[in-house]
């Protein structure tokens, strides 16, 4: 599969807290999808492949609103934020395997202004795979959200590795950093130094408010095809070179892994490098999953960047910023961007493949790697070049 | 049993009781901490399922636990995410690892957030949190030592 596909167009709508994005869940995507069509200089009714994102709107409601009367491929990924990266992989399938010719994927939220995190507990544990066992065994004892479910394993990271709050909080710092270099980002003009990420409220110790990500309005889209097809479009064309996605194991429950810091991506990130025939270290940027601040230094060490307890020394000093030796999440990621569940993580690659990330550009930037997390640590990985 | 009504909240979310989670749930409402133990392997299992992971056999039974166990992993909860707890913020959710190898997800009772510790020991007890249909619901617990 590798180069097979490619991904022609991105969008995005605006991001927003606060006054709310005054459009539906459906609207709102609709707008992110117009924008990557638009993008790829296709009519909408042209698309013949849609994968909406996990219980946000069905494939068929999409086609309705966007004239789609061919559609003849219609999947979603059911690994919550990994499934963008995933569907990448499954979108490649599809198209070089003539199942379809131009799939959409769009994904966004009122996350702000709609049910936040706090709200949609419950919904959450009726949706995601294991919610039964997180209705049964850990709603009743308070441990009710993600941040909770993760903290556990940053805990543990920092009792066997030394782990410390600073590293944690040199995340957040970058991607404060890189936030303003980009003005679509929330925290565009709100910088951050390290006392005030350690003087941020707690909230699920160890982490902070500044170790989570944001609760924004917002929708983003790609549209991906196959490599010939691509060469008569618009952009340029960015080749998924490789792809892969996995489970953690069990993927239903947290607590009962014999190795609680192998997740799916411990097992795709391998075979995504093996594919496109390339190696972490060839990585000119990486776009990671970050949900918390732990999660980025979880996934550098599970995707290869560093050795398992090498990460929290991997992400100091300007290591993971702009200019650094691996730019990580270069539009600010979900901890400063926005949260549009992942594929804000697409788009920045895109852009910075295509060279159009203006003042954020990684200079020379030819091959970047995306990675989703989603649920209970289901992963995902893409490797991709321009 | 422990503080029994003292900690009731309303709304608190309790368990379905149904199928084997409510097997499980039955022996706490005895007061027994029982897992699943393998009948062909001998291997413990947490959560309740229906076959064996390691050999897929379908032969096993509830065996009680020793109760003992040792601090895994936790976190603190600073701010509420869920109404029913708002009152009890903070408090800390624990990963203990039990002497079977299990482990699971509950609480020390008796341990202020600031002194846990990775490690440390604990045992079994149960907090009575309410009823259901399907009868009264006893969630283990532990306490130090
Ligand atoms: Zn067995």
């Amino acid at each position: 599969m590798k180069d097979k596909a490619c991904i022609v167009g991105v969008g995005a709508t605006g991001f927003c807290r606060g006054e709310g994005s005054g459009k539906s869940l459906h609207g709102l995507q609709l707008e992110a999808a117009l924008a990557a069509l638009a993008d790829a200089g296709l009519r909408a009714g042209e698309v013949d492949g849609i994968m909406p994102f996990p219980n946000l709107g069905t494939a068929e409601g999409f086609a309705a609103s966007l004239g789609c009367e061919n559609l003849r491929f219609a999947t979603t990924v059911n690994m919550g934020g990994a499934a963008p990266v995933a569907s990448l992989g499954v979108a490649a399938a599809a198209v070089s395997s003539g199942l379809a010719d131009y799939v959409l994927m769009p994904a966004g939220w009122n996350g702000y202004s709609g049910s936040r995190a706090g709200a949609i507990v419950q919904e959450m544990t009726a949706s995601i795979p294991g919610g039964a066992i997180a209705r049964d065994f850990y709603l009743p004892h308070g441990l009710v959200a993600p941040p909770q479910w993760y903290a556990l394993i940053a805990r543990r990271h920092m009792h066997e590795y030394g782990t410390t709050a600073e590293q944690l909080g040199a995340v957040a710092l970058a991607m404060r950093k890189h936030a303003q270099l980009n003005p679509a980002a929330v925290m565009h003009g709100k910088s951050m130094t390290m006392e005030q990420y350690l003087a941020s409220p707690m909230i699920t110790d160890p982490y902070r408010l500044f170790d989570c990500c944001l609760e924004t309005d917002g929708a983003a889209a790609f549209v991906v095809t196959s490599a010939e097809r691509a060469r008569d479009l618009a952009r340029t064309p960015v080749y998924i070179s490789g792809v892969a996605s996995a489970q953690p194991y069990p993927a239903d429950e947290i607590t009962g892994r014999e190795d609680i810091f192998r997740t799916g991506l411990t097992v795709a990130a391998p075979r995504a490098f093996e594919m496109a025939g390339v190696k972490p270290a060839d990585a000119d940027f990486a776009q990671v999953y970050d949900c918390f601040t732990f999660e980025v230094v979880q996934q550098l060490e599970e995707a290869g960047f560093c050795a398992r307890g090498e990460g929290g020394a991997f992400v100091q000093e300007g290591r993971i910023e702009l200019g650094g030796e691996l730019p990580v999440n270069t539009h600010g990621g979900l901890l400063s961007e926005a949260h549009v569940l992942g594929m804000g993580h697409v788009v920045e690659a895109v852009r910075q493949l295509r060279g159009e990330a203006a003042g954020r550009q990684v200079a020379d930037a030819s091959l970047g790697v995306v990675t989703g997390w989603g649920d209970f640590g289901d992963g995902s990985i893409a490797v991709l070049r321009n | 049993m422990t503080d029994a009504g003292k900690k009731k909240a309303v709304g608190l979310p309790l368990p379905l009781m149904q199928g084997l989670h409510g097997e499980f749930y039955g022996h706490c409402a005895a007061g027994r901490l029982s897992f699943q133990r393998c009948s062909d392997c001998g291997r413990w299992r947490h959560v309740p399922r229906e076959i064996c992971p390691a050999c897929s056999s379908w032969n096993w039974s509830w065996e009680q636990s020793s109760g003992r166990g040792t601090v895994y992993t936790y976190t603190i909860a600073e701010r509420p995410m869920h109404p029913a707890f708002a009152e009890r913020c903070p408090y800390a959710v624990v990963v203990v690892e039990m002497e079977e190898g299990v482990r699971l997800l509950s609480r020390v009772v008796d341990c202020p957030p600031s002194e846990l510790e990775i490690g440390a020991a604990v045992k079994v007890d149960f907090e009575d949190v309410g009823s259901t249909a399907a009868g009264k619901v006893l969630l283990p617990v532990f306490r130090r030592g």
